[in-house]
């Protein structure tokens, strides 16, 4: 197991820590350093808020946004919105498991992809879609879809 | 000449970055490149807008090799470069047969410079409101606009300004609810990613009438590129003075901040957003008190959704009666949709209320794609309802549409054809309110539970005599229990497709047919004889070896061994394999 390194923290706790209602925040920035909320960064922020770790990880289990655990390299958010529903976004998804071996919530044993579905990302016109880490891909099809999973695995080569 | 290249999210999913990008290292000469935001033509995307003087040429579904067309273009002026990239007559219609208020800039000025703002007359409406106008002259304003919330609940908007600023205490809130999370619906992120500032300036107005120094905009973490676009528009207009104390000079003045939610659809619930902004899980509070007597840190607060706002700079500008020269009596002004699904033309239409769903969906949206039949059309989302095609020619009105059983909703419009299966609908937006419960109360925590497991046996062949009767005694009593409305609004869907395709639901139960075709176990790939040519395609992509026969023979598909995924349906180039 890595060891986690809590000095990347301090700025943010300097900032927020003592600013009342940042604990969102708090946990946004933690999640934008560590790519997840580490169990020691949690048990630090408890320390530095006041705030109590049960009650952090109340918060953090709330929102769908933060995760307990590290992802792959290329985070996969498959939107399950209406249009894209109606679009076929099931068969998406299982090309997506299909290609990868993963399915919801898991990650390739490589560390490269990780699979989330999410609720709608707001792009339903070009339906149905997904994002990989910060970038928006529509209009897919299984064809598409094994195209951009290729091209991001030969990237990372 | 100027080249405009739409920028908003997507745009960029269909490719308008690298658009952008390859303009941009063509080094086009007598030509300045800019973006804008979304115009809303999302089906045509991406769309660049090529400027010469006034006069616009719209090009649309633009490659980034078309770059080498557009340079020519711009040396020669000869249109015959870029003929083909241009927009049709009867694509301009989508945006020509539209009314637009609330997306009046989007996709026209620049989202990321706060003077393309001010030029098309940004911020007059704010700075009339603080130095012509009292804060009750404001509200006064509002009311005879007629404006309604357009977050859903269409509650008359100058009612929540008013009970805000009666209320005691010097510390109050503004509070912009971006959360929007109904599936199926963008208008507020095409707003914010593409005029920024407008939110702002309505945002003002309406902390200047209630009386709040503070204005927070609450926008869902799933939308990145609007964040960063209200975060530059936020420090452009502080720089600028206009967030500022003493706004132009006047005795108001508020701060804004900007705070990003974590995903969670009953965010956009408003008592939850609060306890959200506060920190803690997004679990709503029971109402009375409502937030304009105690709301953020239990001081008086207004939350209004973005498209609310939006509208208020134009009725400042413009005068409420205007606004409500347009509408319905019930219901003034414009409304903005997000019409998506199985439409051909799909996008952001904004039109005045008094029009009708056939106008939206066949007029403005062209009609069905593949030409299909028309089936229903979901409004409001999870909270909303499946409204069918014998009701298609019902006029866009609160009322109107509560009428039918479903809502107006925020906007989201998600089209269907006959391949949708409406208890396969329930079914998917029961999913979705049943994990989006924020499990406070037992009869949403529980209730969402059972009409999933109920509508999942259902879809599944495994439906019961009874069935029908026990989920709509079960939506009746969740309606009236649940704490708040996601939980009295969930069943909603499941109340409409029992009352519009209550024969779909008999033919799951009774026959274990899927009549759309669409849920897994009712149904089996078959391969037509007459038609297969042997060609081994299916056998080849199938994942379980379900298909056997030889080369050049027709095959054959085992439907004990058949698990539905329809690749072999898909791969058959010769339609020889069909669901039955």
């Amino acid at each position: 197991m890595q060891t986690v390194d809590l000095s990347l923290l301090s700025g943010v706790l300097d900032k927020y820590a003592s600013i009342k209602g940042s604990l969102i925040t708090i946990l946004q920035k933690t999640q934008d350093i560590y790519g997840y909320l580490p169990k020691e960064a949690i048990e630090l922020i408890s320390e530095k808020t006041g705030i109590a770790a049960s009650e952090i990880m109340g918060v953090g289990t709330f929102y769908t946004q933060f995760r307990f655990e590290p992802v792959g390299k290329y985070l996969i958010m498959l939107c399950q919105g209406t249009a894209c529903h109606v679009n076929s976004s099931q068969l998406i998804l299982q090309t997506i498991k299909d290609e990868l071996g993963i399915d919801d919530g898991e990650a390739t044993d490589d560390g490269l992809f990780s699979l989330k579905c999410v609720a709608c990302l707001g792009c339903c016109s070009l339906s149905p879609v997904m994002m990989i880490n910060e970038d928006t891909y529509g209009s897919l099809t299984p064809d598409k879809t094994k195209k951009i999973l290729k091209e991001l695995r030969e990237a990372a080569e | 000449m100027k080249i405009v290249i739409g920028q908003g999210s997507c745009g960029i999913a269909a490719g308008a970055e690298k658009v952008r990008n390859a303009l941009i290292n063509y080094d086009i000469k007598d030509a300045d490149i800019t973006i804008a935001g979304c115009i809303g033509m999302c089906y045509l995307e991406p769309i660049v807008d090529i400027y010469d003087g006034s006069e616009l040429t719209r090009l649309v579904k633009v490659n980034p090799d078309d770059a080498e067309k557009i340079a020519q273009y711009i040396n020669t002026k000869d249109k015959a470069y870029i003929e083909n990239l241009i927009v049709s007559d009867e694509d301009s219609e989508f945006l020509s047969k539209q009314t637009r208020i609330a997306l009046k800039r989007c996709g026209i000025i620049n989202p990321e410079e706060i003077e393309d703002y001010i030029e098309a007359g940004g911020y007059t409406a704010l700075k009339k409101a603080v130095l012509e106008m009292t804060p009750e002259d404001v509200i006064e304003t509002i009311k005879a606009s007629g404006l309604a919330g357009r977050g859903g609940a269409g509650f008359p908007t100058w009612f929540k300004w008013n009970a805000a600023r009666q209320s005691e205490g010097d510390e109050k809130y503004l509070i912009c609810n971006a959360d929007e999370g109904d599936p199926g619906a963008f208008m507020d992120r095409a707003v914010i990613e593409s005029d920024p500032h407008n939110l702002i300036e309505g945002m003002l107005i309406g902390a200047y009438a209630i009386g709040a120094k503070h204005a927070v905009v609450y926008v869902r973490a799933e939308y990145p590129l609007a964040i960063k676009r209200l975060k530059r528009a936020i420090e452009q207009a502080t720089e600028k003075g206009i967030i500022a104390n003493h706004i132009f000079g006047s005795a108001f003045s508020c701060d804004f901040t900007i705070k990003a939610g974590a995903g969670a659809f009953v965010c956009g619930e408003e008592t939850a957003l609060i306890e959200s902004l506060e920190g803690h899980r997004g679990m709503p509070r029971l109402k009375p008190p409502f937030p304009a007597q105690s709301g953020f840190w239990k001081k008086p607060s207004n939350i209004n959704n973005v498209e609310t706002f939006a509208n208020v700079s134009w009725i400042i500008n413009n005068g409420g009666e205007a606004f409500a020269a347009m509408g319905t009596e019930g219901s003034k002004g414009t409304k903005v949709f997000a019409v998506t699904g199985k439409v051909k033309r799909s996008g952001l239409v904004e039109i005045p209320m008094g029009k009708t769903l056939r106008n939206v969906i066949f007029d403005i949206g062209g009609g069905m794609k593949n030409n299909k039949e028309f089936k229903a059309v979901q409004m409001g989302g999870p909270s909303g309802g499946c409204i069918p095609a014998e009701l298609i020619d019902t006029v866009i009105d609160y009322k109107a549409l509560g009428a039918t059983g479903a809502i107006m909703g925020s906007g989201g419009m998600v089209v269907m054809d006959e391949s949708t299966c409406m208890v396969g609908m329930a079914k998917f937006f029961l999913d979705f309110t049943a994990k989006e419960s924020c499990g406070k109360c037992i009869h949403c925590r529980i209730g969402t539970k059972r009409m999933l497991e109920m509508l999942t046996r259902i879809t599944e062949g495994n439906g019961k005599d009874g069935d029908i009767e026990l989920l709509e005694e079960l939506c009746y009593s969740i309606k009236d229990g649940a704490l708040c409305g996601l939980g009295q609004t969930a069943p909603n869907p499941v109340l409409t497709t029992i009352k519009y395709f209550r024969n779909e639901y008999e033919a799951h139960i009774k026959e274990k047919k899927c009549p759309a075709g669409e849920c897994t176990n009712l149904i089996a790939y078959r391969i037509i004889e007459d038609k297969c040519k042997g060609c081994t395609l299916c056998a080849r992509n199938c994942p379980v070896n379900a298909i056997s026969g030889s080369v050049k023979t027709p095959h054959k598909i085992d439907s004990e061994k058949c698990i539905k995924c329809g690749k072999c349906c898909a791969s058959c180039r010769f339609d020889a394999i069909i669901k039955a």
